[in-house]
């Protein structure tokens, strides 16, 4: 059995529940066991360090505190499923061990609360790399015995996990390929898919949703013209934007992309042959199961679709040219200027 | 105390020197070579009033006014792509927030929607010790957004509403009291070692 510390974050409790269930379903297929840091609070995603420098380091500073207390038998790792949760404990952790003086400050500040923090004393890790790197691709793929035969998956990983990435905890902060190892051992089909470290505009959508939109549209769009069934990621925000505002960017681009957006977990849950119900599926709201059906995975939606019907699946692109190019002819095309 | 590029005999700009103090860590922002990676490597570089490299040009120049009334570190979306890019490794990022809570304590950017997305998230983690998605979103909206995206925003809340991904009601930690303790104590640290 393989014991962590476990921070959900504000997301995982409700808007990305889904990630919360199927991260919780590979707890008895993997042997893991999660003890959760008590009353944790916010982590403040990247809105209190914005406007409170030393207040955005007490806010990871208690986090960190609470945890130390829950340190036992050398099991110091903290596991963190939000990739904005997972920076900014991590970020914390690394400020506070290389500067003396923060570190004093915000002591000074948790003292008020009756907590205390020694740098160095939580190691904060991201799911992905917790899986990678402790459960390894070995013991996953003896595990799975349904793969994902089929299924064309392009593996979204957004900014966090990978950049900074203050540890060097990942292969390439712009071009990692261990997400596509994970779901290859699966049985998916990885498509290749360049904007894959892309951001998926964080808050921008409500604070300048063209802004937002455009950047959308860019990763919806590069699955699509790589023939995926859906984009898999690792982040609350990329999944919430990919999905709740894939209608908003369609009304504000005339377009009609259906792509699903799902995490990783939910995947290595049913390539171990859990139930999609049990994996939060049903929970995104670009529909999943044209997705699911690939792989011969049928799901009852627990919430049927609130407003209209879905729209059509995109025409296929026509073959011909649109417009008529003037072609020159065959034999001036290799005559040099003299 | 960081040793600033004034003590070093660098430069004659304060604003750089603030900056840098304000900043957590050593963010190497003295370092710049104006090569312009970070402005070429923003996803919001399109609708920022001046790129990152201009902004730390116009930092050196002490255009300070220029630099608290331009849009950038607002448009800044905290992607790292600039920060893990920047020859000269300087923590671009880290500054951006650095001019943010500068430019708002300086009394600028107030009536904003980007300023006030953070302020309103960051009353949800005071008042609460966690976010409130459903507060933000309503408060935020009836504030800011135009009467032709409340359908579009309408839909999107039922939708997650009906999949139980919103919560109608903000949950308070039992240590609410210790962490607004905590905060207000940084706030006053950082207040006074300015």
């Amino acid at each position: 059995m393989r014991k962590y510390l476990f921070y959900p974050g504000c997301s995982l409790e409700r808007n990305a529940s889904a990630y919360y269930d199927s991260v919780m379903a590979l707890r008895e297929p993997l042997g893991i066991e999660f003890e959760e840091i008590e009353d944790w609070n916010c982590c403040g995603a990247t809105e209190y360090t914005s406007l409170h420098r030393l207040g955005s380091f007490a806010l990871q500073g208690r986090n960190l505190a609470l945890a130390a207390k829950q340190v036992a038998g050398g099991n110091n790792v903290l596991a963190a499923p939000c990739s904005a949760c997972y920076l900014n404990l991590s970020k914390a952790e690394h400020y506070l061990r290389g500067d003396e003086h923060l570190a004093a400050q915000v002591n000074e500040a948790l003292a008020t609360g009756g907590l205390s923090y020694r740098p160095g004393t939580i190691d904060v890790r991201h799911m992905l790399d917790i899986l990678l790197n402790d459960i390894g691709l070995e013991e996953i793929r003896a595990k799975v015995v349904k793969p994902l035969t089929g299924l064309r998956v392009a593996a979204y990983y957004g900014c966090f996990v990978i950049r900074p990435d203050y540890e060097h905890r990942f292969s390439s902060p712009e071009y990692p390929t261990v997400l596509e190892d994970l779901l290859e051992v699966l049985g998916a089909e990885v498509v290749e898919y360049p904007a894959k470290a892309h951001c998926c505009s964080g808050h921008m959508p409500s604070i300048s949703a063209p802004s937002a939109y455009e950047l959308i549209r860019r990763l919806i769009a590069m699955a699509v013209e790589k023939k995926a069934h859906t984009i898999v990621t690792l982040c609350p925000m990329c999944q919430l934007n990919l999905d709740a505002y894939q209608a908003d960017m369609n009304r504000f681009f005339g377009t009609k992309y259906r792509m699903p957006i799902l995490y990783f977990t939910q995947l290595i849950g049913l390539a171990f042959g859990k139930a999609p119900e049990e994996l939060g599926f049903g929970k995104e709201l670009v529909d999943a199961r044209p997705a699911l059906k690939k792989i011969g995975v049928k799901m009852v939606h627990p919430a049927e679709e609130t407003g209209g019907t879905a729209p059509a699946a995109p025409k296929p692109r026509k073959k011909e040219e649109g417009l008529p190019m003037p072609k020159m002819p065959a034999k001036h095309q290799n005559e040099e200027v003299s | 105390m960081k040793e600033t590029p004034s003590q070093s005999g660098d430069t004659g700009s304060s604003f750089l020197e603030e900056v840098i103090q304000a900043t957590p860590g050593d963010p190497r922002l003295e370092m710049c070579i104006q090569c312009g990676t970070c402005a070429g490597s923003c996803p919001s570089g399109a609708d920022m009033d001046h790129t990152p490299r201009a902004i730390f040009a116009m930092i050196r120049a002490d255009m300070r006014e220029e630099v608290f009334q331009s849009n950038t570190p607002w448009f800044c979306i905290s992607c790292y792509y600039c920060t893990v890019r920047c020859p000269q490794e300087v923590h671009i990022t880290d500054l951006m927030y650095t001019l943010k809570s500068m430019a708002l304590r300086k009394g600028y950017a107030r009536n904003t929607a980007w300023a006030d997305f953070s302020k309103t998230f960051n009353e949800y983690v005071f008042n609460y010790g966690k976010a409130f998605e459903l507060g933000l979103a309503t408060r935020f909206t009836m504030r800011h957004a135009s009467l032709r995206d409340i359908p579009g925003l309408a839909q999107m809340g039922m939708g997650m509403m009906a999949r139980q991904r919103m919560s109608l009601i903000p949950q308070k930690i039992n240590g609410l009291e210790s962490l607004q303790k905590v905060l207000t104590r940084a706030e006053e640290i950082e207040e006074e070692s300015r």
